[in-house]
């Protein structure tokens, strides 16, 4: 009898019970796009704390800083596209509730993820020289190339992440898996930049089904990258997910109202939809939806 | 209906100063962030500049011209955020951004207002900032100038100015090329003495000591300012009837200035 590759299906349980107090978390996507939103709700429910969270910021972003899960974060943005502020973020910036903060230029950024990806203590980039990157971040220091132009570069360091946590499409149940989007936005280099990697998809689907009706170009995910596969259909709400659902606009404006309001706002916006598990938060999302048509 | 009789707005006025900051750029990728950007770089690329290559502001380069947010029709290329960044280290690129605060040396801020470390408002965040004004051309657009904008020093520095990047030295300042600051008022370069922002054109009805007034530092004003040129009969079509015939440009820009 001949062995295929082993099964890394699991649950979103499963993936939080993975996580350890203190770990740094990359989280993929990009600002309100293609999020792994049922994951990063998993941990708003765990007792998990003192993060580092690594991500081009959005709701996640938002949504674990007002849980005080966030000991350091390391973001070149948090926005949500359409309301360009995020208030939680906002909220915790002005009353000073993340203990550390490390402001990258979004090129940096992907510099650092690429740095340890390729297990390299840091690559040279222009981006940063002359700018209050480097002001605020001191530690972050500069290298002379050794040719002959001198120049003297900003040494972006690897991020490495013990985790990184991404949404795709589909995948198989090893681990590889495919955008159907625009834009791939950084997942790849994400997982390659940590330890383990746990990706859910809107669906789980055999091997020869990610390519029959998709260029294989798009399979952006190896399964050696990966560490877990979570089936999470609307696990991307309310963010993108081109071609499956785009951002729920509605939704997003009643968080972003919800989130800028007062204590009471945030509690009752917190006990309708965040409190229970990822099967009552997509019962209420469309109990929400109903309301709203 | 609108016709091209109808009076000249200042909306239409600085989506002309804005497609004129591009007129000169050949065949490179335009990066405009916000509204009238979009407007004046699809208005330079119908005019002054066909070579441009344009994009959705989502993942493809698009080789028509549509309206301002309606969908492309021919695709000429893909450009997702990695590429983005490698266009910017390619150099091929002119952006131009908004900016919640410039100063005098043309440093921009988007990231915060106040103290960094808890500031009084979080605004974005450095975005790609600090990296497109040492890599590739950059200009600023500002549709409200005032003292508030126009300030002395910015917070937080996440574009660079040429001065700041000539003090942080040839590799900063190699690329370095703030082009443009387009204003609701005038139109300014950093070429002023000592790097500082310079005005270059005022728009029609302004004059040079409102624009003095409004800014929150000494401008470098030339012996003989120019007012920013009218729209031509041609953009003025092009802008209503094709570009941007619901008026959105208003929004940023209304009637009465």
């Amino acid at each position: 009898m001949t062995k295929g590759p082993r099964d890394k299906q699991i649950s979103i349980d499963d993936v939080v019970g993975e996580l350890k107090d203190g770990m740094t978390i990359g989280i993929g996507g990009w600002g309100p796009r293609r999020k792994p939103m049922a994951l990063v709700r998993a941990i708003l429910r765990s007792d998990l704390k003192d993060l580092t969270i690594v991500s081009w910021g959005g709701a996640d972003v938002g949504l674990l800083a007002r849980a005080g899960k966030i000991r350091k974060l390391v973001y070149a943005f948090v926005s949500l596209d359409s309301v360009p502020l995020e208030p939680n973020f906002q909220k915790a910036r002005q009353e000073g509730t993340i203990p550390e903060l490390v402001e990258l230029d979004e090129g940096m950024f992907q510099t650092g993820l690429r740095a340890a990806a390729q297990r390299l203590p840091f690559l040279p980039m222009r981006a940063g020289l002359g700018s209050d990157v480097l002001v605020n971040q001191p530690w972050i220091k500069t290298v002379t190339s050794p040719y002959a132009d001198g120049e003297e570069l900003v040494a972006v360091p690897a991020l490495h992440l013990d985790v990184a946590l991404v949404h795709l499409n589909r995948a198989d149940q090893h681990g590889n898996a495919t955008y159907l989007g625009p834009d791939p936005f950084f997942d790849d280099l994400f997982c390659m930049a940590a330890d383990r990697a746990y990706v859910s998809v809107e669906q789980v689907v055999d091997t020869a089904g990610l390519t029959v009706d998709t260029p294989v170009q798009r399979l952006l995910l190896s399964r050696m990258m990966v560490s877990g596969v979570v089936e999470a259909p609307n696990g991307a709400h309310f963010t993108t997910c081109t071609p499956d659902y785009e951002r729920d606009e509605k939704f997003q404006r009643a968080y972003a109202a919800a989130a800028s309001g007062s204590d009471e706002d945030w509690a009752a916006f917190s006990a309708r939809f965040l409190e229970g598990d990822e099967a009552s938060y997509q019962a209420a999302v469309a109990a929400f939806k109903e309301e709203q048509a | 209906m609108s016709s091209a009789t109808e009076t000249v707005t200042l909306a239409d006025v600085c989506a002309a100063a804005i497609a004129d900051s591009f007129k000169d750029d050949g065949e490179i990728f335009a990066s405009p962030m916000g509204l009238l950007p979009m407007l004046g770089v699809r208005l330079a690329k119908l005019t002054s500049n066909p070579d441009l290559v344009i994009s959705d502001g989502e993942s493809l380069f698009l080789a028509g011209v549509p309206p301002l947010f309606a969908k492309g029709d021919v695709v000429e290329g893909w450009i997702p955020f990695r590429k983005v960044f490698d266009v910017v280290a390619y150099g091929k690129r002119h952006v131009m951004m908004g900016a919640t605060q410039v100063d005098k040396h043309g440093n921009q801020n988007i990231s915060a207002i106040g103290d960094w470390a808890q500031p009084k408002r979080q605004l974005l965040g450095s975005r790609g900032a600090p990296g497109n004004t040492v890599n590739n051309r950059t200009s600023y657009w500002v549709p409200k100038h005032s003292g508030r904008v126009f300030v002395e020093r910015v917070d937080i520095v996440s574009g660079v100015g040429p001065k700041l990047a000539k003090e942080a030295g040839p590799a900063a300042a190699r690329y370095n090329d703030i082009h443009r600051i387009v204003s609701n008022l005038g139109v300014f370069d950093v070429k002023g003495a000592d790097d500082s922002v310079r005005l270059l054109s005022v728009h029609p009805g302004v004059t040079v000591d409102e624009v003095r007034e409004a800014t929150g530092f000494e401008l470098d004003v030339p012996a003989d300012v120019p007012t920013t040129r009218e729209p031509t009969t041609e953009e003025l079509v092009l802008i209503r009837e094709m570009l941007d015939p619901k008026g959105l440009r208003f929004k940023e820009v209304p009637h009465d200035g």
